[in-house]
């Protein structure tokens, strides 16, 4: 398949999201926020970064590039869509996903290797993982304090929307140690942690987070 | 003049037709930091007096902290050593943005360690943060891709106020900028010392690669050629920063000089370095030069007389973003975040269209010359008129008078062996909890995790690790290995031998990791060079450094001094931060620092002294620090590294002893792995324990690899010796004592999160 990521001024870890897809066995294909053009691919990934910098909310500009335009019709119409930590916070501005995401509780940026529990492998993003799989993947994030009012809330935890939660420590304060969420189609996952950081055993933590660049399966939410 | 009529001269205007008519004026050099002598070589220069606008350039060029006139005489026994490596040359040197050295498969290197401290006591965030932002722009002009960065810190003590002021906001800057850039944090240091509060150093360095033929230099040539300034926008900020901040000693009422430090915006480097890296893919820049310290009158007369001409620049084209600025702040201002590209006029399209892709602004706000002079007007009438090389390279040079200190007799004679020490296994214990709980001793993450170490998806390793590895070539599994060191306290007692055992401990920390030690970039802490006891140690120190990279064979690729680290009479420890890269043709194959499993073997390799002064026993036990610092035995270092080199897939681990010893090594491995050990020790177990004698490592292997560990160390003339095995949950001393690991690591890591919340 041929997986997109989208390189938005200020995007860090577009070049490592690439690197995952291509040992997920996909075709990744670079894509520039100013091109309002998906050149065919099959499903985005919004990687991680301090898009324009974070200094407004944090993927609040983003939100209006040419290309999100293009990946918000794909979204609505079924297209996969993962962000990841500063893409993930992209996804909640453009109200692709619910909640939002503030400054750690702490104050601090913090880097750490996270274990998760996969609260729900029925996304396109997470069918390769058992439900209830714990996985040890890279965290890292200034703003990854996820929140949503208690109405939303209550309505992600009841719906499964939850993707993933947080073990051991909650790293940011997110409400229920939310780590990721997806919308009801299930097609399009926010998630705060790294896990294209965790695709080789020599350079990140571990081979964790391959799972969620081999869950693509062609056609299943199109 | 043309341009007159459109653009209203304001009558305070100095040009240089005024200066030359109005020769008496009363000009403010000594605000601005120049001394009288230095004034008047100005005016013989010109033979006139300077204008406003070349005073303004002539004060900042010659600043200590731009020309280097206190230091320059030691400094230039480093370019007597043989310019290359041990794999090949050097291709580029002292006097370059940053030196760039050869490392195979057609890569090179770029690396550089640069100092940030004064601004970083000021302002601490935006000190530190500029500081990682100034190293980062010497390495994409270079031509390199940055692919790490580092940051060796020095405190005052943990219990501090001023550390509890300065050291979150230092270590957010770092954090706050580097992550932002998307560079790993690859490791560093952070020591605490009495004598760095009121005087904290920020040194940042980065590494950056690219293929041989991408190398740019900072020189600005062929007639004709555009001036282009890109990047932000020029405002007030940083006017006078090297010249009043980094170059004049703290008095005791503290800071008082905010305006000076220049603010960061890590985004548009961010962008700077996507932009810079496709204009030289594109191939339209001919020279290249980063703005930091000393702003434009750095980049114009630096590029200028580095080229075979002159430069003409139109001031009033720089984008202002305070349009009040007079032509002096102009030329002074320190805003970050720009770069100085020559480019030829048939190319100035394809480089504009670049930086518009990039969101970032560029101007063209001159052109190289054959006039030999640099000249720069002002809507149209010349304010600077100067030959550019007076200006970039012939500052003074000052053999300032040392002498060694009266008291270092005194503090030599006064060892730390004569100490108390701990006899029973019970006072070892504690001794061991009490060590690895100390300040300089205890685990780091509390700093290292607001550091992102995993981004660009090739960091092998980090800190905790003695060295940090990042990954170079994906198909080839080339990589680099960078570490750096200082034991100030060893350099107190003595420079000479202070220095070498930074260059040894750093060449040892990236040999443990598997790699090849290469070059050295240095970066020279001390205090103010106006005192002959702190001007003897420099002198000691650079002749310490030169030496014993000549017996290594490595070569001092570049770097930084930082003087006037003093708060009234007390100089900071002197501190002679070595960094030494060196490269590894497999990371898969590096070595770790940890245990890797249980049943191995423990042994030491190297030969143990009962060496204690300076020891971090003797400051945290006694808080004592006199008598002489570790034996250097650099025959005995470069036999350990070949060794370490040669056990790479024999040695499962192997961890480099430095501070705290025996005992620091082995509890470190144990409690990063969580697997314990269990080892005898012969002789005295203190001295075994917690002597730092240099050139020692600690490596495991498994037990049918003994044999050929002994018949290596044979080889190399590497003395070992087994001291036990891996596994279980404690670490042992036979017959002395043994804590549980889940004891152990509590006291590592409770001191920064105690302290600093």
């Amino acid at each position: 398949m041929k997986i997109g990521v989208v390189t938005f001024p200020g995007s860090l870890d577009d070049v490592d999201a690439q690197r995952a897809v291509r040992i997920g066995g996909n075709e990744a294909v670079a894509l520039w926020h100013g091109d309002a053009d998906l050149k065919g691919v099959d499903a985005v990934i919004l990687p991680g970064g301090f898009s324009y910098g974070d200094y407004l909310r944090c993927g609040a500009i983003s939100r209006f590039a040419p290309a999100m335009g293009k990946v918000v019709e794909a979204a609505r119409a079924g297209m996969p869509v993962l962000g990841i930590c500063n893409g993930f916070q992209i996804l909640c501005e453009s109200h692709l996903l619910p909640g939002a995401l503030i400054r750690n509780d702490h104050r601090k940026f913090v880097c750490r290797d996270q274990l998760l529990r996969i609260e729900n492998n029925r996304t396109a993003w997470t069918s390769a993982y058992d439900q209830g799989q714990e996985i040890r993947v890279v965290l890292k994030n200034g703003e990854g304090g996820f929140v949503a009012d208690t109405e939303t809330l209550a309505r992600i935890e009841g719906e499964g929307q939850v993707v993933a939660r947080y073990l051991e420590v909650n790293p940011n304060g997110s409400l229920n140690d939310i780590a990721g969420v997806t919308n009801e189609r299930g097609n399009v996952v926010g998630l705060m942690p790294h896990p294209e950081h965790a695709v080789e055993e020599l350079t990140g933590s571990g081979l964790d987070g391959l799972g969620f660049f081999t869950s693509l399966v062609e056609g299943a939410f199109a | 003049m043309a341009d007159t009529a459109s653009a209203p001269i304001r009558s305070t205007l100095d040009t240089v037709a005024v200066a030359a008519g109005d020769p008496d004026r009363q000009q403010p050099w000594s605000e601005l930091g120049l001394k009288a002598d230095e004034y008047e070589r100005i005016r013989e220069i010109l033979g006139r007096r300077p204008t406003g606008a070349e005073l303004a350039m002539y004060s900042v060029m010659w600043s200590e902290h731009c020309s280097y006139k206190s230091s320059k005489v030691h400094l230039k026994q480093f370019g007597e050593l043989a310019q290359e490596t041990p794999i090949g040359p050097m291709l580029a040197g002292i006097g370059e943005n940053a030196g760039v050295i050869d490392i195979g498969q057609g890569y090179a290197v770029s690396f550089k360690v640069e100092s940030h401290n004064h601004p970083s006591y000021v302002e601490p965030y935006q000190g530190a943060a500029t500081g990682v932002g100034g190293i980062v722009r010497d390495i994409i002009a270079m031509g390199a891709r940055p692919i790490a960065v580092m940051d060796p810190l020095r405190f005052g003590p943990l219990d501090a106020d001023d550390t509890h002021r300065v050291l979150p906001g230092i270590v957010a800057g770092v954090g706050g900028y580097g992550n932002c850039l998307g560079l790993p944090n690859i490791g560093g240091e952070a020591v605490f010392d009495e004598t760095y509060l009121g005087n904290p150093l920020v040194n940042a360095l980065c590494v950056g690669v690219l293929r041989h033929e991408d190398l740019h230099l900072a020189k600005a040539s062929g007639e004709g050629n555009l001036v282009v300034l890109y990047g932000a926008r020029t405002g007030g900020d940083g006017i006078g920063g090297v010249s009043v901040l980094a170059s004049e000693t703290f008095d005791a009422d503290g800071p008082a000089k905010r305006p000076s430090v220049q603010v960061g915006d890590p985004f548009m480097e961010k962008l700077l370095i996507e932009c810079t890296l496709e204009l030289f893919r594109a191939g339209v820049v001919a020279g290249i030069q980063d703005l930091g310290g000393a702003g434009l009158s750095c980049a114009t007369s630096e590029l200028a007389s580095a080229g075979d001409g002159g430069m003409l620049v139109h001031l009033d084209k720089v984008p202002l973003r305070d349009s009040t600025l007079s032509p002096e702040e102009i030329l002074m201002s320190e805003s970050q975040e720009r770069m100085m590209a020559i480019v030829e006029p048939d190319d100035i399209a394809a480089f504009l269209a670049i930086t518009t892709k990039w969101d970032v602004e560029a101007s063209v706000i001159g052109e190289v010359t054959e006039t030999g002079r640099l000249v720069i007007d002002w809507h149209g009438e010349t304010v600077v008129d100067v030959p550019p090389r007076t200006v970039a390279h012939d500052g003074p040079v000052y053999e300032r008078p040392f002498a060694r200190p009266e008291w270092q007799d005194a503090l030599q004679a006064d060892g730390a062996e004569k100490l108390a020490r701990p006899t029973t296994g019970d006072e070892l214990r504690a001794t061991l909890l009490q060590l690895v709980a100390s300040p300089n001793l205890c685990d780091k993450s509390w700093i290292t995790d607001q550091y992102d170490r995993y981004v660009q998806g090739n960091t092998v390793l980090a800190q905790p690790a003695d060295s940090g590895m990042v990954r170079v070539d994906e198909e080839t599994h080339l990589g680099v290995s960078v570490a750096t060191d200082c034991n100030g306290r060893f350099a107190k007692l003595d420079p000479y031998a202070g220095a070498q055992l930074a260059l040894a401990e750093a060449y040892r920390n990236v040999a443990t990791g598997g790699a090849v030690p290469l070059a050295v970039s240095d970066c020279l802490n001390f205090g103010s060079p106006e005192d002959t006891d702190v001007m003897w140690q420099f002198a000691e120190a650079c002749r310490g450094l030169k030496d014993a990279c000549a017996e290594l064979g490595i070569p001092v690729t570049g770097g930084n001094v930082s003087l006037y680290n003093q708060t009234g009479e007390t100089a900071i420890l002197p501190t002679p931060v070595v960094a030494v890269l060196g490269v590894i043709e497999d990371v898969r194959r590096r070595t770790p620092s940890a245990f890797q499993g249980a049943d191995e073997r423990i042994v030491l390799l190297g030969t143990t002294r009962e060496e204690l002064s300076g020891s971090e026993w003797a400051k945290v036990a006694h808080d004592h620090l006199g008598g002489l610092p570790p034996k250097v035995d650099l025959r005995a270092e470069r036999n350990l590294a070949r060794l370490l080199k040669d056990l790479v897939g024999i040695a499962t681990s192997a961890h480099d002893l430095s501070d705290g010893g025996l005992a620091q090594a082995l509890a470190e491995a144990a409690m990063v792995s969580g697997i314990g050990a269990r080892v005898s020790l012969e002789g005295d177990a203190f001295v075994g324990l917690y002597a730092e004698s240099a050139g020692r490592a600690l490596v495991t292997v498994d037990a049918g690899d003994l044999d050929e560990l002994r018949a290596l160390c044979a080889r190399h003339d590497v003395p070992l010796t087994e001291l036990g095995t891996t596994g279980g949950e404690v670490l042992a001393v036979e017959g002395q004592f043994e804590v549980p690991l889940a004891e152990l690591r509590a006291a590592w890591t409770a001191t920064l999160p105690n302290a600093l919340g």
